[in-house]
């Protein structure tokens, strides 16, 4: 690797003295001309995936490498289809296959420990040290380990799993459910804002509720939530009174719904107003950014990444790109749709950048769909440009599904959500 | 991995006539899957969104409408239709409603014409 990196530099600089010799001084930076321009990527998500992908479509010339310890990546969205028992995991699993063979991405089995920003280095697991011209970090979610007493990852990892990074936390989570009998009570402890997938929580106890509907009707889903209000809230409530009457409770700040902590062993949650027991409990942490963001000093006080809105790079570590859920990126929610657009606008500008051009003016967008039932759909959406406030959302765009949607809209949405599942993996992964 | 030595030093002396990256001369010989001649940057970037539900290229897989290969004028249309609510949709017109006229013509100039090109380059 570091003689091809010398030769490739050697090859730079004798053939930019070239077209200096040749035609005189050339003004401004040196344009990708001689070498390949080495974009490398940390994390393999919905946002790391769509960077690597379009930075390839928008110039094949670049040397693309992503790095992804995992060899397949099981998607949050639709996990909770999951849950409801109407998706399978390999349904709702992705591999890097068709972005190394068809697009030429560089995929790299391995996770990235440490970056240098002043050497322009990734430093992996395994030792291997990869140089970059400029680097995408999109490390998704860390969770904030010791906000709830008695929360711990190794709790996480057997009584009461948060399952809000899709794998073998949903799988235990699914297994729970399934083993749970009739008139048993699920709880569910959503976190505080901001968190990944804002309506996750909500559409969670919808397709629980379904299962539940259907196998085990005499069980009962209690939300604690330290929150006074949530996403889609309005729509969620009209449909568990339609499809699910009586089994979801919601309980928010003022009525006892902040979690104080847990207790694995009696399987309860403490509340302002006394325990809670459950038979099956999914506590759902605070969070922030993925922990390499912390360590390469691109995250604020705050725990999130601040980023220059025009092509996500870090406005604390320049030359470094950080998108989807670990970045502060205005109003826009900690989607995957979110991250995939961020992606696409980051690439967008690293492609410009790298040429010595100022990147076009984003332009971005997001929809989650949310499922209540297998034919009840709802969504959000949102279009996003950039104003000297940052990114705001256009006036007049974007919302929700009116919440008067006849029967044959929340259907057509609840097909939709499906549709839109199957062209945004083709179109990350695919 | 072809090293840039590699190239021969009259193509290289014949490129740096297109050496303005901006040119269409020096984007094609970056190996721009799209037609860069057709290529607004701005265009570009408002139309990547589309493929997000659309699907690349805006080639559907499922009940979410295909436009690939439609025409620029079609795109344009569907697109004012949806925004003014003369043609209903569920999230479409919500969406719609995001972006001027002007860049309601930038993103069916872009969808129209470049993703029809990559047919001929066999790209996606």
């Amino acid at each position: 690797m570091s003689s091809n990196i010398s030769r490739r530099e050697f090859s730079k600089l004798l053939i930019s003295g070239m077209a200096v010799a040749a035609f005189g001084a050339f003004g401004g930076a040196i344009p990708a001309f001689a070498s390949k321009n080495r974009v490398v990527i940390i994390g393999g998500g919905f946002g790391g995936a769509s960077a690597a992908k379009y930075l390839k479509k928008l110039d094949p010339s670049l040397l693309v490498t992503l790095v992804e310890p995992k060899a397949s990546y099981v998607t949050c969205p639709f996990s909770n289809w999951v849950l409801g028992g109407m998706k399978t995991i390999p349904e709702i699993t992705q591999t890097y296959n068709v972005l190394a063979s068809r697009y030429g991405v560089h995929v790299v089995p391995d996770s990235a420990i440490s970056i240098d920003h002043v050497k322009s280095s990734v430093t992996l697991k395994s030792g291997k040290v990869l140089l970059y011209d400029r680097l995408v970090v999109s490390p998704g979610i860390d969770f904030r380990w010791g906000t709830i007493d008695g929360y711990s990852q190794a709790v996480a990892e057997s009584r009461m799993p948060h399952a809000w990074q899709a794998g073998s936390q949903t799988k235990l989570l699914h297994r729970q459910l399934l083993d749970m009998k009739d008139g048993g009570t699920v709880v569910i402890c959503p976190p505080a804002n901001p968190f990944r997938c804002p309506p996750g929580p909500y559409e969670r106890a919808s397709l629980i509720a379904h299962y539940l509907k259907e196998r085990k009707p005499r069980s009962k889903i209690i939300i604690l939530d330290p929150k006074e209000k949530f996403s889609k809230q309005a729509l969620f409530r009209k449909g568990w009174d339609r499809l699910y009457p009586g089994m979801i409770e919601w309980r928010g700040a003022i009525a006892g719904g902040k979690v104080l902590g847990v207790d694995a062993a009696s399987m309860s949650v403490m509340t302002d107003l006394g325990p809670v027991r459950g038979d099956v409990i999914n506590v759902i942490p605070s969070q922030k950014a993925g922990q390499i963001a912390f360590d390469a000093g691109l995250s604020d006080a705050g725990g999130w990444c601040p980023v220059n809105p025009l092509s996500f790079e870090s406005t604390l570590r320049p030359g470094i790109h950080v998108i989807g859920d670990a970045c502060q990126a205005g109003p826009m929610p900690k989607s995957g749709f979110a991250a995939s657009s961020q992606g696409k606008v980051a690439a967008a500008a690293i492609v410009r950048l790298l040429r010595g051009l100022e990147p076009a003016p984003p332009s971005l967008v997001n929809t989650c769909y949310s499922l209540i039932g297998p034919n009840y759909g709802v969504s959000v959406a949102g279009v996003y440009r950039l104003s000297s406030e940052g990114i705001v959302e256009i006036p007049g765009s974007g919302g929700l599904t009116p919440i008067d949607a006849g029967d044959d809209q929340l259907e057509q949405e609840a097909l939709f959500a499906q549709g839109w599942y199957k062209n945004i993996v083709r179109d990350i992964w695919g | 991995m072809p090293s840039t030595l590699n190239y021969p030093l009259a193509v290289i002396l014949f490129s740096v006539a297109s050496l303005n990256p901006a040119s269409p001369a020096f984007a094609a010989r970056k190996g721009i899957v799209h037609d860069p001649a057709a290529v607004n940057p701005r265009g570009q970037i408002l139309a990547l969104s589309c493929a997000g539900c659309h699907g690349p290229d805006g080639k559907s897989a499922g009940i979410i409408p295909s436009f690939y290969g439609k025409s620029p004028e079609y795109i344009e249309s569907a697109l004012n239709e949806f925004k003014s609510g003369a043609r209903a949709s569920t999230v479409m017109g919500r969406h719609a409603k995001g972006y001027s006229d002007e860049e309601i013509h930038l993103i069916a100039e872009y969808c129209g014409r470049a993703w029809k090109n990559t047919k001929k380059t066999g790209g996606r």
